[in-house]
């Protein structure tokens, strides 16, 4: 195969390929130009001039609702998500290497908790916390319900890890007398600490973008996509545009805040090795 | 001396709790381990299912919801004509969104995986496919509407080039538009999941139908097709539930003129009717548990992990 000159089947999927990324990025990359509309331009094209209008909109005007507001908060639960998420699923990673009883219940329910549909999350928690008088907010019961889609996301990821992980290195360093949280501390987590980036990746940013389990859990505070939910009920003009340029360049950042992080750690264990 | 004396007792009994600790520890660390994720998937997910599963008996009038053992809900929503012919339209989005993506999916996974020779180029292409996974779906969808628009890009482009003198309407606000959207959202949970089946593939195993006399398409019908199954499986899994449940993408890309069972969900909760959005959810979930099911049957997940 390697050896093999390239056919006519490799530029056909190739071009395959190609099409799919600019269906991916191709509606993206058009709001964002939209967004630059002039002050008289509308939802489509044509461009009716070239201006920062509609950024200046987004944060003048207070017919747009609470924009500062459920971004701060938005951000506020992505990092609590996030954190909650390495800890809870490197934790339980650990567990599941070792037999306990009720681990495959466990497992169970972490992969239900992908299937189940995000509605019945979110009105599940809803009711739970009316029956019991308690008022929903965004960092109590839309932090449970955005956990139940990032958990087992994580607790797949660490899974993947440890499945490859040599437990040889921590015999190793086992019998050069390391005690367990040594071991721990100096063998395991380093070699983790890649996938813990990754892990946390999908815990900050699925919880940024999670809609439909915040929808009853949120309370009073709206965070960011319910926020730009309503929007797009409600207003006509780019603006909205605006807005959703903003919140994926923000995410495009974070994306490349992570991957740099990955980056450099490789590099920064490769100059160390090396030495 | 008497400090060292005063210092040394203390660590001893330091060291001989230590090593009661030891002998505890390793029976006892899993449980401590795995608490904190059960403990929220017990709170944040099973006791709140029960809690739908219990107020699906409970009455309701126009201010309020109260316990009771009615069945109300269940008939009234079963006997309606609406639901069926909902539950119709949503198998009808899950079933063409399932086969586009997995068309797609199995495709670009296909390139990715066998053509593709350089690890680095696999990697950075792979990433440029997920990257929008970690983006807003809500702004995705919206982005169509520019494109697909009465006087959006599609229909501009075709009228100048003279295909089309009139726009086309059914391409915003239709099935259509739903199903790409669906497809443009979740074409990543096939793509992933076969990607990482085709990979584990041994590429001995290619060589070998190469050498006996298959043909390229022999091969991919043969060999990578039957070991890429868990992959479809998974990803289908995927596609499946979260089109099943979905009911904001319906909602945006419908302009309200088409219902499917999240959406209708998401009315009832709207009108604060909880008791019947409950009974409504049980009767959602026990559909899409029993789909899973049927796609488990060809595949343990817990094996491909």
């Amino acid at each position: 195969m390697n050896t093999s000159r390239r056919g006519l089947s490799f530029y056909l999927l190739g071009a395959f390929f190609a099409l799919f990324v600019l269906f991916l990025y191709g509606p993206t990359a058009t709001i964002l130009v939209l967004s630059f509309q002039g002050p008289e331009g509308g939802l489509t094209f044509p461009m009716n001039g070239v201006s920062l209008h509609w950024f200046r909109n987004l944060f003048e005007q207070q017919a747009v609702g609470d924009f500062g507001g459920s971004f701060r908060r938005s951000i506020a639960l992505g990092l609590m998500v996030m954190v909650l998420t390495v800890l809870f699923s490197v934790l339980a990673g650990f567990a599941f290497r070792r037999r306990f009883r009720g681990s495959g219940a466990l497992f169970y329910l972490a992969i239900a908790s992908l299937i189940v549909p995000s509605i019945l999350v979110s009105l599940g928690i809803g009711l739970f916390f009316n029956i019991l008088g308690l008022e929903p907010a965004w960092y109590s019961s839309a932090l449970g319900a955005h956990l139940t889609w990032t958990l087992p996301f994580g607790l797949l990821i660490v899974f993947a890890i440890f499945n490859r992980f040599n437990p040889a290195y921590e015999e190793a360093a086992r019998d050069l007398g390391a005690t367990p949280w040594q071991t721990v501390r100096h063998v395991v987590l380093p070699i983790l600490l890649p996938s813990l980036i990754g892990v946390g990746l999908f815990g900050f940013t699925l919880s940024y973008d999670e809609f439909a389990r915040t929808l009853m859990t949120a309370g009073s505070f709206n965070t960011l996509p319910l926020e730009i939910y309503g929007m797009t009920t409600n207003v006509t003009t780019p603006v909205l545009y605006a807005l959703g340029s903003l919140t994926t360049v923000f995410s495009f950042t974070v994306i490349g805040l992570f991957l740099l992080g990955l980056i450099a750690l490789r590099r920064h264990r490769l100059r160390r090795s090396s030495r | 001396m008497t400090l060292t004396a005063e210092t040394s007792r203390p660590s001893a009994t330091a060291a001989a709790g230590r090593a009661r600790r030891v002998r505890l520890a390793p029976r006892l660390a899993p449980y401590l381990q795995a608490a904190p994720l059960t403990v929220t998937l017990l709170l944040f997910l099973l006791v709140p299912i029960l809690t739908i599963v219990v107020v699906s008996f409970w009455d309701y009038d126009s201010v309020r919801f109260y316990p009771d053992f009615v069945l109300t809900n269940y008939t009234e929503l079963l006997t309606s004509p609406v639901t069926w012919k909902t539950y119709l339209n949503t198998l009808k989005y899950a079933a063409l969104s399932w086969a586009i993506t997995l068309g797609i999916g199995f495709t670009v996974a296909y390139f990715l995986a066998f053509h593709v020779r350089s690890t680095t180029w696999q990697m950075l292409l792979f990433l440029v496919c997920t990257i929008p996974f970690w983006t807003s779906n809500i702004i995705r969808m919206i982005s169509w509407i520019p494109f697909l628009g009465r006087n959006g890009l599609l229909n501009s482009g075709l009228i100048s080039a003279g295909i089309i003198d009139r726009p086309l309407e059914f391409l915003l606000f239709s099935d259509f538009s739903v199903v790409l959207a669906f497809v443009h959202l979740y074409a990543l949970f096939m793509v992933v999941p076969i990607f990482n089946s085709m990979m584990r593939i041994d590429r001995a195993l290619i060589e070998a139908a190469r050498d006996g006399g298959a043909s390229a398409v022999q091969t991919l019908w043969n060999v990578i097709l039957p070991l890429s199954k868990p992959g479809i499986a998974i990803g289908s899994i995927f596609v499946v539930t979260l089109v099943m449940g979905d009911f904001i993408t319906v909602r945006l890309m419908s302009g309200g003129q088409s219902a499917s069972i999240g959406l209708m969900i998401a009315n009832e909760i709207s009108l604060l009717q909880y008791p019947a959005a409950a009974a409504n959810a049980v009767v959602l979930l026990a559909v899409v548990l029993i789909m899973v099911v049927a796609m488990l049957r060809v595949v343990d997940i817990r094996k491909e992990l």
